[in-house]
């Protein structure tokens, strides 16, 4: 740990101001709670919202993992592993089961989380209603006033132009029957996994300087249509690498000749899988 | 006393100020259901200032505006909470724009556009919705295979029967209107208002229609209020005000009219 850093980065005041934040986005679940966002030393987009979160609940006895699109050696996971490492001197480790704290841009990990975790996302625009409604005091007022029935309509344009949902990613939540929430660009692949999770899962925007929570074991609800129910995706071959049938696939290109690859886009739990076959073995 | 005696709207001293210029002066009417009512007057008469005022667009600065619920209570608009005035204002309340394009969703398809309401009052089953929003293409006059395109493609009188059937698809009680009919050719403008004459009927609209056309009132409307520089200055029976007006500014209106 570098003698030139307060612990973590992060003076002890702005911590404090980030973790009144969170307090209050504990407290009440979905709500996108204002912060004063700082500028951290890396770009905007990079993570600085979800930075500036993991700066405010990191314990000198915390474990840390980072993980880019459920990848742990992919740059962005890399760099941020490494900044905390420096500043903070916390351990760091690749392995979802060993940490207290992860750090995630657009995956939930595929190794269900337990009690005592804490998962916190990086999140670029916090505003489900965005797309709809680009005026932010006209937003809140529809978040205030529960005036969701515009949600609704950016699913009927994906049903009516492709006779299905196809919104992938950032697929809109209603957390605890109160406020919709975008759960930042996960795949609605891991929409199920928010869903009465014993973790306590926390979002920072930094641009947008907004936080926002889901505590552990609350009900989250993936909106839908009842003649078109909420699905996810599927894949019609397991992970070339691990044989897994049941996690999110990348596809990886092999060669110039169209060769393909489809693996586990979390790389821990794949890594996981083949040591326990290698042990069988 | 069935629900046609009682009015649906009862408006007592409605003013609006803006800074020092007093836009509406205190105002009342009444408007029945089922009822047409026209205001007319020149630029600048307070009239958009009432209608914005009813639609709750703009805060009054005093009076009452009691609207009738379907059970017979009465409830006044400008003391109600928002989110109660909300949900009025989309399941009893329409509001046609001037321009479409205030009243619409242009990056949104025309079966969106009417669905929005049905899914804000809770239908949770595209199916329905989107037969729902067939049919209400049916009844504007707008063709069933336009149901994906955007209303920006449109040409402006198709956008503006789309604007009704998006804010008649909860069946309403209440319909206010800014010149429905302002900025479209005359022809089109003929066809516009035999829908709305139809639709009135059909639905047993109540409607405020605030317009600078005479006839426009003339065809739509059962009774009218004439305002002039913020107050009204003569109201009654369509028919009688224009052809036998009272009020000096009323006669100055009517004899303006351009005979074909």
């Amino acid at each position: 740990m570098s003698g030139a850093y307060n612990f973590a980065y992060l003076d002890e005041q702005t911590k404090r101001m980030l973790r009144r934040a969170l307090l209050k986005a504990v407290a009440i679940p979905g709500y996108q709670v204002p912060f004063a966002s700082r500028d951290m030393p890396l770009p905007y987009g990079w993570g600085t919202g979800g930075i500036q979160v993991t700066a405010a609940v990191l314990g000198q006895d915390d474990v840390l993992k980072v993980i880019d699109q459920g990848a742990d050696d992919t740059t962005n996971a890399v760099s941020i592993r490494a900044f905390f490492r420096k500043t903070a001197g916390v351990a760091t480790t690749e392995r979802t089961a060993e940490a207290t704290v992860i750090q995630t841009r657009h995956r939930i990990p595929e190794r269900p989380l337990h009690a005592g975790q804490i998962l916190v996302f990086q999140v670029p625009i916090p505003e489900p209603l965005r797309f709809l409604e680009p005026r932010e005091r006209e937003t809140r007022r529809m978040h205030g006033l529960a005036d969701y029935g515009a949600m609704h309509v950016k699913l009927y344009e994906d049903v009516a132009r492709m006779g299905r949902i196809t919104t992938s990613f950032a697929y809109p939540v209603k957390v605890a029957g109160r406020y919709v929430m975008d759960p930042s660009p996960i795949p609605k692949f891991d929409n199920p996994k928010l869903h009465d999770c014993p973790a306590l899962q926390l979002f920072g925007a930094g641009r947008e300087k907004r936080v926002y929570a889901i505590p552990p074991h609350t009900t989250v609800e993936s909106l839908d249509f009842e003649d078109h129910p909420f699905e996810v995706q599927r894949w019609d071959r397991p992970c070339g690498l691990c044989g897994s049938t049941d996690s999110y696939l990348d596809e990886v290109v092999t060669d110039d000749q169209g060769g393909r690859l489809f693996c586990c886009s979390d790389t821990d739990f794949c890594r996981e899988r083949r040591d326990r076959m290698d042990e069988g073995r | 006393m069935s629900a046609h005696d009682l009015p649906l709207l009862e408006v007592r001293d409605l003013a609006k100020s803006y800074g020092g210029l007093q836009a509406l002066k205190p105002t009342g009417f009444e408007l029945w259901p089922g009822e047409v009512l026209a205001i007319v007057g020149e630029s600048g008469s307070g009239k958009t200032t009432l209608l914005s005022c009813l639609a709750g667009h703009v805060p009054a600065d005093g009076g009452s505006v009691r609207f009738r619920l379907r059970e017979g209570t009465g409830v006044d608009l400008l003391q109600m909470a928002e989110a109660e005035r909300r949900l009025l204002a989309r399941t009893e309340f329409g509001f046609v724009h001037q321009n479409p394009r205030d009243g619409l969703r242009l990056n949104i398809s025309a079966g969106g556009n009417i669905g929005e309401r049905l899914m804000a009052a809770g239908w949770r089953h595209f199916g329905r919705i989107r037969g729902e929003a067939l049919a209400w293409l049916d009844r504007v006059e707008i063709d069933r295979s336009r149901i994906d395109d955007l209303p920006r493609g449109f040409s402006g009188g198709m956008q503006q029967r789309l604007q009704i059937a998006r804010n008649l698809v909860t069946r309403p009680r209440l319909v206010l209107m800014d010149e429905p009919t302002g900025g479209l050719d005359v022809s089109v403008q003929a066809r516009l208002l035999d829908l709305l004459r139809r639709l009135v009927a059909e639905l047993d609209l109540a409607v405020v229609i605030v317009t600078h056309d005479l006839a426009v009132a003339r065809l739509l409307s059962h009774r009218m209020l004439v305002m002039r520089q913020g107050q009204v200055v003569e109201q009654g029976l369509t028919d009688r005000v224009l052809d036998d007006p009272q009020h000096p500014y009323s006669q100055l209106l009517v004899s303006s009219i351009l005979a074909a």
